[in-house]
């Protein structure tokens, strides 16, 4: 019946997207945050008193389909002590021009002193750089950390260690 | 001192290179060569929530001589590697690469026979972009990282002093395994 309008139908649904709300994240300004379980970046974790988790195991860089960790181990003293227990992982690196970032390495830890962070924003303008070393893959200090060596501070063996959760689990009376 | 001193309030003064810098990072038109998976997120990349039509990208085709920028975004087989190199030479210059993922950048978790391992084996690579695949945001953060690279570079007789320069650090590089370790 009023076929005549048909075309300027057309121009309505034009009109209509005008006025609606655009959809763009204004990304380098607004990040919008990921989802909490994204798999970004690594971080090394260090206990509360800053002692560092890995015990250079390999486990990860056994874990990894792109053979992207590599990892050498070391033995603890009594003077340098990086990590309770015997051994602690002296070089580790992540190339992340190999990295494809699923996670198996996560899974692999045993010690879950390697978890993964929300930082994405890891372009660069060379593969050298794109290394990640042991230093940049550190998690920081807070406060009541120090930078080791120094000595086990949380308990005897690394045991104690070990159970730190499991104490303050039972502390709380879960379980 | 110079010129600046005589000039009246509101006038700005630049170098050429600094204007011809921003003209050329102001619409850079990406080539897509779009190989695998990488593709579909440099696709989502120009969509409606990211947008890289904000920084004048929106011109994205697979027509090389019209192309700034060549976005190698997937996995390089042997038998594409000719031909990406091909796409490369008909670009006009200035042209840009960006390797994005993993399998572009180095070979990824395909260490084989069959995949070249990185695009910068045919052809130079300006930046490295690292996931699987990247998501749009690190693409967007990559071709930022580009257009900074893009404002800062030099013309003329200084461009060539830096091409000069830089090939000269090249030859002198030694392989990862034999660098000195960078102690922090």
């Amino acid at each position: 019946m009023l076929d005549f309008l048909n075309p300027i139908k057309g121009f309505g649904v034009a009109f209509h997207q005008m006025l609606s709300k655009t959809e763009v994240v204004e990304y380098p300004e607004v990040k919008k945050p990921t989802a909490p379980r994204f798999h970004g970046r690594h971080q090394l974790n260090r206990w509360p008193d800053g002692l560092e988790k890995c015990v250079g195991c390999e486990l990860c860089a056994w874990a990894c389909p792109a053979d992207a960790i590599y990892v050498e181990g070391a033995d603890n003293t009594e003077e340098e002590r990086f990590s309770p227990g015997e051994r602690y992982g002296r070089v580790y690196q992540i190339n992340y021009l190999r990295c494809i970032l699923c996670g198996l390495c996560i899974e692999a830890c045993p010690t879950r002193a390697l978890t993964m962070t929300n930082e994405y924003e890891l372009a660069d303008v060379s593969r050298e750089s794109l290394i990640y070393t042991k230093e940049m893959l550190l998690a920081p200090l807070t406060e009541a950390m120090e930078a080791p060596p120094h000595q086990m501070r949380l308990g005897e063996t690394e045991e104690d260690y070990y159970r730190l959760g499991a104490k303050s689990e039972s502390k709380d009376g879960a379980k | 001192m110079g010129l600046e001193e005589k000039l009246p309030a509101g006038v700005l003064l630049t170098t050429v290179e600094q204007v011809i810098g921003l003209a050329r990072k102001s619409s850079v038109w990406p080539a897509t060569f779009g190989l695998a998976c990488c593709a579909i997120e440099m696709m989502a990349t120009g969509d409606p929530r990211h947008d890289f039509s904000r920084w004048g990208m929106e011109r994205a085709s697979g027509s090389p001589r019209q192309a700034d920028l060549m976005i190698v975004a997937g996995r390089v087989s042997q038998k594409m590697a000719p031909v990406l190199r091909q796409i490369y030479d008909q670009m006009a210059s200035p042209k840009w690469v960006i390797a994005m993922g993993v399998c572009a950048s180095s070979g990824g978790m395909f260490n084989n026979y069959a995949i070249v391992q990185g695009v910068d084996h045919i052809v130079p690579v300006d930046v490295y972009l690292p996931g699987c695949p990247p998501r749009p945001e690190m693409l967007l953060d990559a071709i930022l990282k580009l257009h900074d690279k893009i404002q800062n570079t030099k013309l003329g007789v200084h461009r060539k002093r830096e091409i000069e320069e830089l090939e000269k650090a090249r030859l002198r590089q030694l392989p990862l395994l034999d660098q000195p370790e960078v102690v922090s």
